[in-house]
């Protein structure tokens, strides 16, 4: 599954041919670079790893530096393996926009946005507790009972509960990619992608 | 990086649109499809507010039809507008003028600008 690793821009709209207004994120898709191949004799298993973006000289590591050179690269901000990637790759080559084309289907992987400790109609949809009137009162999103009494004397593990939401790793799958701006290395695809604008997100076809 | 983002937009943004604003009165053309065929259906009414930037922007037009308000949300750069005429600049006090709502009749005319 030939991927890339890329940049989330933001989200706008446009009008398609059937003149609807659809939803669409655009990514940038600078040119990766492979930085270390990995085989199935050396490593256990095969992978390729890419670099993506520019970092600073300076706040990066000696031995991340020395791991760039290697590689004949100028030092990136991320790296990440990609499983199942073409074999023909080696270290140095670029993997750009070109892999993808208009009309296909991609998932991409990113960071969610946190959301903080939230209750349980938020993150988990519970529909809250009946009416806010006939002498109810502050139960209006509370999440009900847990669980029976003596038998079993617990509660369940798993039990959906309140608690920290978001800033989980999350793929969206099958964004079918609308328009591409090979010059300026832009993506744009229908739909969300998960994640503040200016996160990484790992895009495979 | 929004710069980016207006960078496309531009293409798809219209740019034979007048200039218009909260408190005028427009005329707009709007197409609608019937299974294939297409006609043109004019919208005339005040416009209360224009909201959002670049080619997300809308703008809502209000006007009285037999008695009851009607109000229309129009993205200003949708495909659909086939011409937009104002036809009347209105003189008011404020970029939303949702107040209109609550007002009928004599109470709700707008001052016109002169000049």
């Amino acid at each position: 599954m030939p991927g890339l690793i890329g940049k989330k821009i933001g989200m706008t709209s446009f009008y398609n041919e059937m003149g609807r207004n659809v939803a669409c994120t655009v990514l940038d898709v600078s040119p990766n670079y492979v930085t270390q191949v990995k085989t199935n004799e050396k490593d256990g298993y095969s992978a390729v790893q890419l670099a993506y973006g520019t970092a600073k000289e300076k706040n990066t590591t000696k031995a991340m530096k020395g791991h760039y050179n290697k590689a004949g690269v100028a030092v990136a901000e991320v790296l990440k393996e990609f499983q199942e990637m073409d074999e023909n790759l080696s270290v140095g080559d670029t993997v750009d926009i070109n892999q993808f084309k208009v009309g296909d289907l991609v998932e991409i992987t990113g960071v969610s946005k946190g959301k903080g400790f939230q209750g349980v109609v938020k993150r988990h949809g519970f529909g809250g507790v009946g009416q806010s009137t006939h002498g109810q009162h502050n139960r209006l999103r509370a999440p009900g009972s847990i669980g029976a009494c003596s038998t079993p004397s617990r509660v369940f593990k798993g039990m959906r509960m309140a608690g920290r939401m978001g800033n989980d790793r999350i793929t969206v799958f099958n964004l079918r990619v609308v328009k591409m701006v090979p010059e300026k290395n832009l993506l744009i695809v229908r739909g969300a992608v998960p994640g503040h604008n200016g996160s990484n997100v790992l895009i495979q076809l | 990086m929004q710069g980016i983002i207006r960078e496309i937009q531009q293409e798809f943004m219209r740019t034979d649109i007048p200039d218009f604003r909260a408190g005028d009165t427009v005329k707009v053309m709007y197409k609608i499809k019937e299974g294939d065929k297409e006609r043109v259906q004019p919208f005339q009414g005040v416009v209360i507010q224009r909201r959002g930037t670049g080619a997300t922007e809308t703008f809502t037009v209000r006007k009285m039809a037999s008695g009851v308000g009607v109000e229309r949300i129009i993205p200003i750069h949708s495909p659909y507008i086939e011409s937009l005429e104002v036809t009347k600049r209105g003189k008011v006090r404020r970029a939303r003028i949702f107040y209109l709502r609550g007002l009928t009749g004599k109470k709700a005319r707008i001052k016109e600008k002169r000049g």
